[in-house]
């Protein structure tokens, strides 16, 4: 039943919007009495602990600075404290800005008088709260209609809409029932309603799924994730919960003690962490499930072209030892192996043509943007090593079995001496513990210098980030 | 007056009654336009509904209330006010006591009429609050019947300054009750209107109100029953009413008589405090509690 992971990264590559939904600069919230000042101090290059220790504010937020994509999932992940609580409700003016703007489809709202601000509050964001934020004394249906309520939709209409954003949230035969007669889940799920019916194209969600056990945690996430592939929303996501902004985010913004630290997809912020904090956060994930082949892939040894003959594959063979060479067909587009049985039978037989015996025989292709945990069944039946495509069908690498296999072999080795961590056996999103929140967890030891493999430069050597994974888990997702 | 010793000799003797006094004296004649027209109102309302409650036969209003307390609460509810009732009726106290119902259902009706009102306010506004609070100390603290001196000044005798000093002395835990209810409204829930692009009005009236309205029903009740209290004090006054009854006894030192007017006041505040009560418990936000302590 479990629809298997939309890795949200994946989905978004292709055919976006240059067009930002949502556009914050230089957006600063410092909270005291001379916060102008604090604000000028910052601007002037002062740390947050330093010279503002003389001054009675909180800086809650500092210099952010980003732009949230349409129809993108933007995950704004840090431990509590760390100012994105206060970051969102920025977005939709809750609080005011000491300094900075932020627009909302171009349109700076930080300069919108009250009633304008909540017109566009009605018509263009809605957000889902952390511990649901129902009206305890009215019906899920009302509770789901609440924002068509507040913009003097008639009533019939609300509740038609209401039903409907019941329906896609799966609650359509609880719609009056109060909303304590639900379980937490569910609770979430009217919330969710709400926030659809309201017919907004951007959601804000603060720490939406964090009140949740786990696997009702899961299961949300799941139905966020199907939903938004049929929606498109504008979503910004709050979470202190790397798994799920893994799970959920095409982009992760980390935040600590008010800054955002470092932008990128779960990957690069996986791969290539912009500090210590940030390679501290990450420490815990299941990497199996971020890193994609292209971040493990090697260049492959032996590569053909099509029209160069069974000769030159025959040759080829022998001086990189291998067993098959990968060939290559106009605009390297990958066609297949040629085996060194192949290859030195159509030499024997003096066939000129290498069309004859290209196979897809012998060899598995995935796709480059698969994860790494879905690469080790088609590793493990492929003969050689697994040919690694980009989106234009072109070969882009190979993953050999001992690539995986030292990957799986150097977890040991990293982190000797911590028992299994409980969290990792349970997969992403399953961690009911904020990642990089356990002070017993080793920073794995590395090193940021190395680019990460990418796909056009397909580097040699595996990523050390990958030397520390935590004990992989093969069951569980269908491949 | 007389000279103190020491440090208290360096203490300025301060004429704070005089003053009260002058200015009580000051607006009685400068306000007494103002003045005679509350007392005309207040005599408008509680004449009326003495008389409503008087002019059928005892036995109807008893059966009513029961059959309002059955309604509430279950016939053993209605069952105990009819029995409480029937008795008041055979000591044979019914005018007075219904004449006290009437002056403690417009004292209190008035003191909501303010205290609800103010409590939205200081709930709103923190500044307000800081002012509200020293006077709503000041009119809970103060002895009950200091308030009937000036209510004689103002309205001279009878039911009107009997009124008006209850309904001071019985309007402040309706406004603190009220601003308590409105600040308990969960902050997310407050957040999700405004979110939502409600107003602020429209917070207040369809999501604030509504889930204040359990302590906002404690509030009423509260002053319902600080109203019957200090009716009976204002039978100083001769605010009439088991008051009268009470004053009478007392000066006459009439032992049975103010046993009798005592249990028709304990009889009358037991059912209107279990009443009022149960309206409170049967509010949606009340069921909504219920329902979420039960799961």
């Amino acid at each position: 039943m479990r629809t298997s992971l939309k890795w949200s990264s994946y989905r978004v590559s292709v055919g976006m919007e240059i067009v930002s939904a949502l556009r914050v600069k230089s957006l600063y919230k410092i909270y005291g009495n001379r916060a102008d000042k604090a604000v000028e101090l910052l601007r002037d290059g002062a740390d947050r602990d330093e010279k503002l220790a003389d001054l009675p504010v909180t800086a809650a937020v500092v210099d952010a600075n980003f732009e949230v994509r349409r129809g993108e999932i933007f995950v704004v992940m840090g431990l509590s404290g760390s100012g994105k609580s206060t970051l969102i409700r920025m977005l939709n003016g809750l609080l005011t800005p000491s300094y900075g703007t932020v627009e909302v489809d171009g349109v700076d709202i930080t300069t919108l008088r009250p009633s304008a601000l909540r017109k566009l509050r009605r018509e263009k964001i809605s957000m889902v709260f952390q511990h649901f934020a129902l009206l305890p004394h009215r019906s899920v249906l009302d509770n789901a209609g609440y924002a068509l309520e507040v913009a003097g939709v008639p009533r019939a209409e609300r509740r038609e809409r209401a039903h409907e954003a019941l329906r896609m949230v799966g609650l359509d035969g609880w719609a009056d029932k109060l909303p304590q007669e639900l379980s937490g889940g569910m609770r979430q799920r009217v919330g969710l309603a709400r926030a659809l019916a309201a017919g907004t194209d951007i959601m804000l969600m603060d720490e939406a799924f964090s009140a949740l056990d786990p696997l009702i945690r899961r299961e949300v996430q799941d139905q966020l994730l199907e939903l938004q592939a049929d929606l498109g929303k504008t979503i910004v996501f709050i979470t202190h919960d790397l798994n799920e902004a893994m799970r959920l985010g095409d982009r992760i913004a980390v935040m600590r003690d008010g800054r955002i630290v470092q932008i990128g997809t779960a990957e690069q912020i996986l791969t290539d962490p912009s500090n210590d904090y940030v390679a501290q956060f990450v420490a815990d994930v299941d990497r199996t499930r971020i890193l994609t082949a292209s971040s493990v892939m090697e260049r492959p040894l032996g590569v053909v072209d099509v029209n160069s003959g069974p000769r030159v594959a025959a040759r080829v063979l022998r001086e990189t030892q291998t067993s098959a060479v990968y060939v290559t067909g106009r605009d390297k587009r990958f066609l297949g192996t040629v085996t060194a049985d192949a290859a030195t039978g159509a030499v024997r037989d003096g066939r000129q043509n290498l069309q004859e015996i290209v196979s897809t025989d012998h060899v598995r292709t995935v796709a480059d943007d698969t994860p790494v945990a879905d690469i080790f069944a088609p590793c493990a039946e492929s003969p050689h090593p697994v040919a690694v495509v980009d989106a234009d069908g072109r070969l882009a690498g190979v993953i050999p079995r001992v690539t995986l296999l030292s990957a799986l072999g150097s977890v040991g080795t990293e982190v000797t001496g911590e028992p299994t961590r409980p969290e990792a056996a349970g997969g992403p999103g399953a961690g009911p513990a904020p990642a990089g929140t356990d002070g017993t967890t080793t920073p794995a030891a590395r090193t940021p210098d190395p680019a990460p493999a990418v796909a056009d430069t397909a580097t040699p050597e595996v990523p050390a980030q990958v030397m520390a994974d935590p004990p992989l888990r093969l069951e569980g997702e269908p491949a | 007056m007389n000279t103190a010793e020491g440090l208290d000799g360096m203490l300025p003797y301060v004429r704070i009654g005089e003053a009260f006094e002058a200015g009580v004296e000051w607006s009685t004649e400068r306000l007494s336009p103002v003045f005679d027209g509350i007392a005309t109102g207040v005599e408008s309302l509680v004449g009326p509904l003495v008389d409503l409650l008087t002019a059928p036969p005892a036995i109807v209003v008893v059966l009513l209330i029961a059959g309002l307390g059955w309604w509430l609460r279950g016939w053993k509810f209605g069952l105990g006010a009819a029995l409480g009732l029937a008795l008041v009726a055979g000591m044979p106290f019914w005018e007075e006591t219904m004449s006290t119902l009437a002056l403690v259902l417009v004292a209190s009706a008035l003191a909501l009429l303010l205290a609800v009102p103010l409590g939205i306010l200081i709930a709103e506004n923190p500044r307000a609050s800081a002012l509200a609070r020293p006077v709503l100390d000041l009119m809970q603290t103060m002895p009950a019947f200091v308030y009937l001196i000036p209510a004689i000044f103002y309205f001279g005798v009878g039911a009107v300054p009997g009124v008006l000093a209850t309904v001071v002395f019985s309007m402040p835990p309706g406004v603190r009750l009220t601003e308590l209810g409105l600040r308990q409204v969960d902050r997310e829930v407050i957040e999700a209107g405004q979110a939502f692009g409600a107003s602020p009005w429209m917070i207040l009236l369809r999501t604030k109100l509504p889930l204040a309205l359990p302590a906002i029903m404690t509030g009423v009740n509260q002053v319902i029953m600080l109203a019957l209290s200090m009716v009976v004090i204002a039978g100083m006054v001769g605010a009439g009413g088991l008051g009268d009854v009470i004053m009478t006894a007392l000066a006459r030192v009439q032992v049975g008589a103010g046993f009798e007017g005592g249990i028709a006041v304990v009889i009358l505040a037991v059912v209107l405090d279990r009443l009022t009560d149960s309206i409170g418990a049967r509010t949606a936000a009340a069921k909504a509690q219920r329902a979420m302590q039960q799961a």
